[in-house]
């Protein structure tokens, strides 16, 4: 991306790292992405009343290409999953996920064939909000945790480590079958 | 024959003619001077009706004791699956909540939970209610499965921490009827003897002694 590639890491780039994570915070454009009634309220949310515009993320970018955040507003289905990952895919970096509504989190009530039982399973995703659907102040919410996370982001050599850090405990974490739960 | 083009709407003529261009943005001069209507949320908190499903709350009775059951009627009636419950036995040494068995166990999986409220119908002992918040927004899934001690309210005014023995000469009709108003002296004695520590034990320690002295 530049000098932050280049530059050595740490205290050179603190005062760069902290401006970009404003700047990245204040400007967050989320891609049109509503899969169900989820949908209905992240468009609440972008009307007048409750007004996402007050943090700079008025316009929901119906093209990948320019967007930042992907709200998956709803259930993925299994037909929607590559969809899902090639919108995903076509972002570009950096990028982020919110998962809204108990659906796209996990599966919700659906836990059947038909529903990707969360959709961290095709995305990195990087706020979890519950709800069924979540009240648009509940979204608001999520967002402003998101902007706190986005704040803090390291920068170049230091997001690369975080990005090596995170994916070394992914690999050493139980995975989802072999963890047992409190069932004796 | 002429196909002259002919406007069905009559022609303005005057200062209608001329403000003609901009008569569109008359509504959106207007509501300059209407009220805002939007909410300033994170600023000023969110304005939720009394009875709004948010997030669930583990009740206790008045002397501190659970009202969980452990009788996982709530799991039963949740459509999602989102409730695990474990129920265990309360023995003299470790009473947690009126009658045999108190809740061991008790989660609830915020990303599978819909907010429905039919837990709260199911509960036998109103137990499990629902309060107004809704901020439960988190980076991982694990954090999204709230843990009885998340759940559990808060410690009241003159409650006494469980696991400690039902008021003397008393059974769980009694606690279940409202008949249990507050702590009683030889509840303050068992807890002061098992755990000394135990910080709601001072308020109560204070006032038996008083109660002594007088």
């Amino acid at each position: 991306m530049g000098i932050e590639e280049a530059a050595p890491s740490g205290f050179l780039l603190t005062t760069v790292e902290k401006i970009a994570g404003l700047s990245r915070k204040g400007s967050l454009w989320p891609v049109t992405f509503g899969l169900a009634c989820c949908a209905i309220e992240m468009m609440a949310t972008g009307a007048p009343r409750f007004d996402i515009s007050r943090f700079g993320m008025e316009v929901f970018r119906a093209s990948p290409r320019q967007a930042d955040l992907m709200i998956v507003a709803g259930r993925v289905s299994q037909k929607m999953a590559p969809v899902v990952r090639q919108v995903y895919d076509q972002m570009a970096e950096p990028k982020w996920v919110l998962s809204m509504g108990v659906c796209a989190s996990s599966g919700g009530m659906f836990n059947n064939y038909a529903i990707v039982q969360g959709v961290d399973h095709i995305v990195p995703v990087d706020i979890y909000l519950p709800g069924c659907p979540p009240r648009p102040e509940m979204l608001i919410n999520a967002i402003l945790e998101l902007h706190e996370q986005i704040k803090n982001a390291p920068l170049g050599a230091n997001r690369v480590e975080m990005a090596q850090a995170a994916e070394a405990a992914a690999l050493a974490a139980t995975p989802t079958h072999q963890q047992i739960g409190l069932l004796r | 024959m002429s196909d002259a083009y002919e406007p069905q709407i009559p022609e303005r003529k005057g200062l209608a003619a001329v403000l003609a261009p901009v008569a569109g943005f008359g509504v959106t001069f207007s509501s300059l001077f209407k009220p805002v209507v939007t909410e300033q949320y994170p600023r000023e908190p969110a304005r939720v009706k009394p009875r709004y499903h948010g997030r669930h709350q583990l009740n206790r009775y008045p002397d501190g004791l659970e009202k969980c059951i452990g009788c996982e009627l709530c799991a039963w009636a949740c459509p999602a699956d989102a409730i695990y419950v474990e129920g265990a036995d309360n023995t003299p040494e470790a009473q947690f909540s009126p009658g045999e068995r108190y809740g061991r166990v008790y989660q609830i999986n915020y990303l599978r939970c819909i907010f429905c409220g039919l837990c709260i119908e199911a509960c036998p002992t109103r137990a499990l209610t629902m309060t107004n918040e809704f901020e439960l927004a988190g980076p991982d899934r694990e954090g999204l499965i709230y843990e009885k001690q998340d759940l559990l309210a808060p410690m009241g005014e003159n409650m006494l921490a469980a696991p400690h023995p039902m008021v003397p000469g008393t059974d769980h009709h009694d606690y279940y009827r409202g008949e249990v108003t507050g702590v009683h002296p030889e509840q303050v004695e068992w807890v002061a003897e098992k755990r000394p520590d135990d910080p709601t034990l001072a308020q109560h320690r204070s006032t038996t002694q008083q109660g002594a002295a007088r």
